[in-house]
């Protein structure tokens, strides 16, 4: 990539001030802002999520389990990923859960042949799911638009069929795989017949808790989720990096007009693919640490639905921002480990101080929209985010300051036009 | 390509980030407040204990799944000691008087498999880690009862697995703390080879359309071996697709080969389509060297009855358990009788074996707690082993303490040529005794696995 990268630097200079300004972690002031809270965010997620007492009726709603953490984190992951290639070229691949599944699939073989090292593991899932990414990848990107959707939606679903059946000696079909006392591990040791293998990071457990009470409140602190959060922490600042990169700045141009790209003498090719590669090694990424925290995999983590999920993330918190597709990640989350488990007899004890007909009629209300209708519950909000937040939350988030800081700046809007005003002054 | 300044003040902000940031985890591993120590994973505290009733509540399952948490509201209201008692009354075992388990009030939380193991293991880890279920039961699909079971063992909570017809589940991924009570297809293959025998003859030609995935593959080996065992001869066998919905070019090679029976290795969706395709396709009138032609499902269920409709009419097939059985085989089958009783009465239609089999593991499991005086996973597991029981619908039943497996009589029905309601849509042709349908714990269709030991979580 010789001369291209050349003609990249000139594009770019005009604009130096994302790495000469010399700031910390060579991240602006409001880049390293963001980062910081996101690792604020993360690092006190067992008690932010928690805020009901464990006994509480309210308690239904406490997301601060080590499981749901976990997932939280790890498909934030793998909306960064999405996002790289979603948010700054404008593909839209509809088969992403593919190198997820593939990385998962990878990181329980190096478990099982390996190591219980969750580390090799990782790093496993990460190089398969890019060489993976890189024919699907290298494929699909004949097209663009639907045609490319297309195609990465047959890829992962051929994945997903291949996966359930025909491999299932390498996959373990519809039952999955999972880890065996009697696996063939090269390192570490023997294990006893009877014991039961636990993915380890030197010697720590995945799911080693430490539970901290204050009064009524109980906080998980899980080393699983610690270490997916370190992860997810420099999974965000590489995002963060490319989008302000020159590289992402010609993947923004992709996506603004390719055939201008051309025409300058440009082949959007190379960045595309490179783009895509990197964003399926994200996917495997998050694959890797789904079966580091969870030690096994099922083909259902390929289908269709799952690559569709990882979309509506990136949507639903803002596509091409930085820090949406892990809101977005969040909020699917909850909903489908959370509001799916409010059964009627819940929802009969929350109503349980009205009188009887008034019970029955506020339960027969909300009972479709909670428990196995979950789904629906969603798609009504994804709908109303779509409809009034294009931006998707992230927006939200910003009109909200908006209208908290209408004394000391004016809107979005007003603000190019100030930043224009400006420039043109200089 | 990137042009990269390194400043004094840079170097210095980015070294104290990094360090702040390494240090940050530090505060947490240090941590001094340890919990109270219990001996084992969720003991409960207090006045009541959680179970978790993990069943697919969307999917293709939802309907097993919707009527599987009947059966677990019917049981925990039993327990509690609210409606007539159901099989309470008729379990050989009388530890249970309708207290709750050991005095402590019996509660539920619910969740939603969607039929994936993924979901299902998510769902099963948040009863567990935020809900504290002492034990997770449920489950309408092999897939999801493996990945359940496993996760139960490294978790320290019982499993009683609920509609699971793999070998698998208690052959080659069999775990110390996961128990079955449904059949398996070993079993449905032992039961149905000496019937199809006396109905069909010992000279017959068969050929397979089996589904293509793990619950498949078992099946159609189960059925294989116990048919040729006594003179069948296998012709062929077809894997299709799971995702098939028109099975029309499968059907078609079937009329071109000299096979006069078609064994259809399908459940739910698959099975209804199959089924439906090939009388489409007329092979129930179909004669092949004067003999007439006859079409086999290992795996009845009644909902797949309904589906498949009148098409069903004449085919054989294996069940775990049927609501009319101590009605027409008598005594020996009782607690039937007062389970669809109690069902009936709160839901106003018969339950299906789906529903039998979730009940009657939460009360093996109740009653297991009961005996063993303690809710430790070991002390269950102990008291579960080689328990021998009766009056549960099923006749004398063994846990098996090899693989944790129920063995008991095997249901073999026919589709009814003129049923009188949707919810009576088979006959049962026989029961095969439980002799017949065992099988040495290391027998080749359940090899490759080891219970391991029973884990306690703590």
């Amino acid at each position: 990539m010789t001369d291209q990268t050349q003609q990249t630097a000139t594009v770019t200079q005009p604009r130096p001030r994302t790495r000469s300004s010399g700031g910390i972690l060579g991240l602006t002031k409001k880049d390293f802002g963001l980062l910081v809270l996101v690792a604020i965010l993360t690092i006190f997620a067992p008690v932010i999520l928690n805020p009901f007492p464990a006994g509480s009726a309210m308690a239904q709603f406490n997301a601060g389990y080590p499981d749901l953490m976990q997932r939280f984190v790890i498909f934030g992951i793998f909306a960064i990923g999405f996002n790289i290639l979603f948010g700054l070229t404008g593909y839209l691949s509809f088969g992403h859960a593919a190198f997820l599944g593939v990385g998962s699939y990878a990181g329980i073989w190096s478990m099982k042949l390996l190591t219980l090292n969750v580390i090799p593991a990782i790093l496993v899932s990460v190089i398969v799911a890019g060489l993976f990414s890189l024919i699907v990848g290298f494929i699909s990107l004949r097209r663009s638009g639907i045609y490319f959707s297309i195609l990465t939606l047959a890829f992962a679903m051929m994945s997903y069929a291949l996966a359930y059946s025909v491999l299932t000696p390498i996959t373990g079909g519809e039952t999955g795989l999972q880890l065996r006392a009697s696996d063939p591990r090269i390192f570490g040791g023997e294990l006893m017949p009877g014991m039961t293998p636990r993915a380890t990071l030197f010697g720590m457990q995945m799911q080693d808790s430490t539970d901290l009470r204050f009064g009524a409140w109980t906080f998980t602190l899980n080393t699983g989720y610690y270490i997916a959060g370190i992860v997810l922490l420099v999974a965000f600042y590489l995002s963060i990096r490319i989008f302000r990169s020159p590289f992402g700045m010609m993947l923004r141009a992709v996506k603004s007009n390719q055939n201008r790209l051309n025409y300058t003498g440009l082949s959007p090719k190379p960045y595309t693919l490179a783009a895509f590669v990197i964003s399926g090694m994200y996917a495997g990424l998050a694959g890797g640490l789904l079966v580091a925290m969870d030690t096994q995999v099922g083909a259902e983590r390929m289908f269709w639905t799952a690559s569709g999920e990882v979309v509506l993330m990136t949507i639903l918190g803002g596509a091409g921002t930085l820090i949406g597709p892990i809101l977005g990640a969040g909020f699917i989350k909850y909903f489908e480990n959370i509001v799916s488990t409010i059964n009627k007899s819940t929802l009969e004890s929350w109503f349980a101080f009205m009188p009887d007909g008034l019970q029955d009629a506020f339960v027969a209300v909300i009972y479709p929209f909670v428990g196995k209708g979950w789904h629906l519950t969603l798609g009504l909000l994804f709908m109303l985010v779509v409809i009034f937040l294009p931006g998707g939350l992230v927006q939200g988030g910003s009109k909200l300051a908006t209208v908290f800081r209408r004394d000391r700046k004016g809107g979005g809007v007003e603000d190019d036009a100030a930043a224009q005003r400006q420039a043109r002054e200089e | 390509m990137t042009k990269t300044n390194f400043t004094r003040r840079g170097a210095l902000k980015t070294g104290a980030a990094t360090g702040a940031g390494l240090a940050l985890p530090t505060i947490f591993t240090g941590a001094a407040w340890s919990e109270a120590h219990t001996g084992f994973t969720n003991a409960p505290q207090g006045s009541t204990v959680t179970l978790g009733f993990n069943v697919p509540q969307s999917g293709p399952y939802a309907d097993e799944g919707a009527d599987e948490l009947r059966a677990f509201q019917l049981a925990v209201e039993h327990l509690n000691g609210d409606g007539d008692g159901g099989m309470l009354q008729t379990f050989s075992s009388q530890a249970l008087d309708g207290t709750g388990i050991m005095g402590k009030r019996v509660e539920f939380v619910t969740g939603d498999t969607q039929t994936k193991s993924d979901a299902a293991r998510a769902s099963a880890r948040s009863m567990i880690e935020k809900d504290g279920a002492i034990m997770v039961s449920g489950g309408s699909s092999s897939g999801v009862a493996v990945a359940v079971q496993a996760l139960c063992q490294e978790a320290g909570v019982i499993f009683m697995a609920g509609l699971t017809h793999s070998n698998d589940t208690t052959g080659k991924d069999k775990k110390a703390n996961g128990f079955r009570h449904f059949f398996n297809s070993y079993m449905s293959g032992a039961a149905l080879a000496p019937i199809l025998a006396a109905q069909y003859g010992t000279d017959r030609k068969a050929y397979h359309l089996t589904a293509d995935y793990n619950w498949g593959y078992t099946t159609e080996e189960a059925i294989r071996s116990s048919t040729e065992a006594m003179g069948w001869e296998t012709v062929n066998t077809v894997l299709t697709p799971l995702t098939q919905t028109d099975f029309s070019s499968y059907i078609a090679p079937v009329l071109q080969s000299d096979a006069d029976v078609l064994v259809l290795n399908h459940y739910g969706g698959n099975m209804v389509n199959s089924l439906t395709n090939a009388v489409q396709f007329g092979l129930r009138q179909r004669e092949v060297g004067g003999k007439q032609f006859e079409i086999v499902v290992p795996l009845y269920s009644e909902l797949m009855a309904r589906g498949a409709g009148e098409n069903i009419a004449g085919i054989l097939g294996s069940q775990n358990w049927d609501w009319k059985l101590e009605n027409q085989l008598g005594d020996r089958y009782s607690g039937t009788n007062a389970f669809v009783q109690s069902f009936g009465q709160k839901y106003g239609f018969p339950p299906s074996q789906a529903a039998h089999t979730c009940y009657v593991q939460t009360l093996l499991y109740a009653d297991a707690v009961t005996r063993a005086g303690s809710f430790n996973p070991c002390a269950v597991v102990e008291a579960l082993e080689g328990f021998e029981f009766d009056g549960l619908g099923n006749g004398p039943t063994l846990y098996r303490a090899d693989d944790h497996q129920c063995f008991k009589d095997v249901v073999v029905v026919r589709g009814k040529e003129n049923p009188e309601n949707e919810f009576d849509l088979v006959e049962i042709v026989e029961v095969t005794p439980v002799d017949q349908v065992t099988y040495p714990p290391d027998h080749p269709q359940f090899a490759g696995g080891s219970l391991g030991e029973c884990n306690t979580g703590a």
